[in-house]
């Protein structure tokens, strides 16, 4: 079976590049739908001695956050269309974590927006979609 | 970070200045020194006394040090041994990916080393080198690097008795081990030695960790807005109530982003700081020999600084003992946030911050200050002038103004830079130590959102106070709390040393036995 990973943020450019990806996936019939949510974090970055402490809990809680409002209602919907899907809630660096999904999953092709929800900054340093292009090993679909 | 010598330095230098100011406020901050220096003074006096036949060594000092030589040699010189694996899980190396999101030991480090980065490593190394010379060098790098098996034993134990509540948060320290430690071995006294902890850490993060700060920062404030008469002299009050604003929007406020825009400078101004030292000692590339032959010949004779090689023992011991932090009991709150299940691993990691305070940027600051002939010397003899046991300076300076002065030979524009570092290294020890304490306070009054507020409401008008007024006797105090935790806690160390190195036993013989191993990305 094939599969497509679909890179969604809770943004209007994600849901957009799940729309592209159904039609994909309807045209190959046999097909995945693989969402993935990356939550932007590095090892590498600095907080107050509250937040370390509070950090466990809140990791929770982002990624309830992600799978209860964005990912489970996406991929309801898809599965009443009749769709197979599979979800997915990492930390990290999306850019990173979106081709080691890819990969993981044996996808075919990774499908998402050009501006994320960080929008300007994205803009001007081109962020998730210029790092993923650079470094992907499998074909990447980016939707204006 | 904490120092006695350079605040009575300081304040004699801001009393000498700021005379006229005196007339009014200094009635009021006479009278609050004289009650506190009267009911408080046997205790700092106490902390801070001189072991009998060792010309003016504080017994606090040698207390430290000799905990830090036990620990190195318990561990066997562990802070070699295991140094390459620290940073190798400072890297990630073993960091599960499915922990990611989690606290990294990264993070628990950067955070730890905000808290102890300050002023001391600055105003501080600028007072013992102004008093033991040169030599102060050698020795204080001797105790940083001893300072680290303290930390690897404080840290270990943080993790391993930290609480973990069911909401996911995280709660540690020596009052912890104190408690759980202590019931395992089957030692009673730990509840008691806990709250004795407790209360002192409260008392050291309104002072050292706060009232200092916030009065060194301003003094730097004054200095660099042109000093005596300036805007800002004498008004302590504003730079207090602007920084206990700033404090309070962070703690109490919630605002991340202010403490997040400073965590992540103040890693950025250490670097500075450590590469604007580097740029001034290559500039003066040809002397370096010559510096390091003043440190070592230094650290034997004295080099004509009061109580030659004594001299500069005990001003290098002080101040690496003062600076890091090591067997103090605040590293083992900070480190234990983070996610691991091998205790050992976060004592490797955090027994890099003495090694980054002490090796590394107070021995940058005193190489400098060595290296600027700030420091007069008696061409006749080779030897240093010393004047009522301090080492003559070009233009009569110390402390922070000494540190200023040797930086500006190389870079004239380098004070503004400190004084900003100044700032900020101040603002993120109080961030840190306003941690430190609620953990303590929560410890013994309970958890609690009123209570919570009652601490960090006190902690901000502490700020106010630290930064005006001229409270000597306060501060004494309050540096003598930091040290009495020391005293509490290395007790808890050596009472907890056979489960701490059955930890480190278990933890070592699985890494060499290659049953624990690195994580390697999935290719």
């Amino acid at each position: 079976m094939t599969c497509i990973l679909v890179g969604l943020d809770g943004s209007a450019a994600g849901e957009r590049a799940l729309a592209h990806a159904k039609a994909l996936s309807r045209l190959i019939g046999d097909c995945e739908l693989a969402l993935a949510f990356v939550i932007d974090w590095s090892p590498y970055s600095f907080h107050t001695p509250e937040e370390l402490a509070e950090r466990h809990k809140r990791r929770e809680r982002e990624i309830d956050q992600a799978r209860d409002y964005i990912l489970a209602p996406a991929a309801k919907a898809l599965e009443a269309e009749g769709f197979k899907v599979s979800t997915e809630v990492r930390h990290g660096d999306p850019a990173e974590l979106l081709e080691a999904m890819a990969k993981a999953k044996g996808a075919e092709q990774i499908v998402i927006g050009r501006v994320g929800e960080r929008g300007l900054r994205e803009r001007i340093f081109g962020g998730v979609t210029g790092k993923l292009v650079a470094a992907a090993t499998v074909p990447v679909t980016i939707i204006p | 970070m904490r120092l006695i010598p350079i605040v009575s330095g300081a304040l004699a230098l801001m009393a000498a200045a700021g005379a006229a100011m005196a007339q009014e406020a200094g009635s009021f901050d006479a009278k609050v020194n004289d009650i506190f220096a009267s009911s408080t003074g046997w205790f700092v006096n106490l902390i801070f006394a001189p072991l009998p036949g060792t010309g003016g060594f504080p017994w606090i000092v040698v207390w430290l040090v000799s905990g830090a030589a036990i620990f190195t040699i318990y561990f066997r010189f562990i802070q070699f041994r295991a140094f390459g694996h620290a940073i190798s899980l400072v890297k990630g190396d073993y960091s599960d990916p499915n922990d990611a999101g989690e606290v990294s030991h990264f993070q628990a480090l950067a955070t730890a080393l905000s808290g102890t980065v300050g002023l001391g490593n600055i105003a501080g190394v600028a007072v013992a080198v102004g008093i033991g010379g040169p030599g102060a060098t050698f020795w204080m790098i001797i105790a940083g690097l001893m300072g680290m098996a303290s930390k690897f034993t404080e840290c270990t134990l943080g993790v391993k008795y930290r609480n973990e509540y069911p909401d996911g948060t995280v709660s540690g320290g020596p009052m912890y081990y104190m408690t759980k430690g202590f019931k395992e071995r089957g030692v009673g006294g730990g509840r008691f030695m806990a709250i004795l902890f407790s209360i002192f850490c409260i008392g050291g993060s309104f002072g050292g960790g706060n009232m200092f700060q916030a009065n060194q920062a301003h003094a730097q404030l004054v200095n660099v807005m042109g000093g005596p008469g300036s805007f800002l002299d004498g008004k302590g009050w504003i730079t207090g109530i602007i920084l206990a604003a700033i404090v309070f929007a962070v703690i109490i406020g919630g605002i991340k982003s202010i403490a997040n825009v400073t965590e992540k400078v103040v890693p950025l101004m250490g670097v500075m700081y450590v590469g604007a030292a580097l740029i001034v000692l290559i500039m003066n590339a040809d002397k370096i020999g010559w510096a390091f032959g003043q440190i070592f010949e230094g650290a034997f004779t004295g080099l004509g600084v009061a109580g030659g090689m004594a001299g500069a023992l005990i001003q290098g011991f002080r101040r690496a003992a003062f600076s890091n932090e090591a067997g103090v009991g605040s590293a083992a709150i900070a480190h234990s946030a983070v996610r691991t299940k091998e205790p050992v691993t976060e004592g490797t990691v955090s027994l890099l911050e003495p090694f980054i305070d002490t090796v590394v940027i107070c021995t940058m600051t005193a190489l400098v200050i060595s290296i600027s002939g700030a420091l007069v010397i008696d061409p006749e003899t080779g030897l240093y002038v010393v004047e009522n046991g301090v080492i003559q300076t070009v233009n009569g300076v110390s402390g922070v103004e000494l540190t200023s002065v040797a930086f500006a030979q190389g870079l004239s524009w380098f004070p503004y830079v400190l004084a900003l570092a100044v700032l900020l290294f101040a603002f993120s020890t109080m961030i840190s130590w306003s941690y430190y304490g609620l953990k303590a306070w929560t410890y013994l009054f309970g958890e609690g959102k009123t209570k919570e507020l009652v601490y960090k409401l006190l902690f901000c008008f502490f700020v106010v106070v630290g930064a005006a007024a001229q409270l000597g006797a306060v501060i004494d105090f309050s540096d003598a709390m930091i040290f009495a935790m020391a005293v509490v806690n290395i007790i808890a160390l050596y009472v907890l040393l056979p489960i701490a190195g059955r930890e480190v036993r278990s933890y070592y013989d699985r890494l060499k036995s290659g049953q624990i191993r690195k994580f390697v990305a999935a290719e």
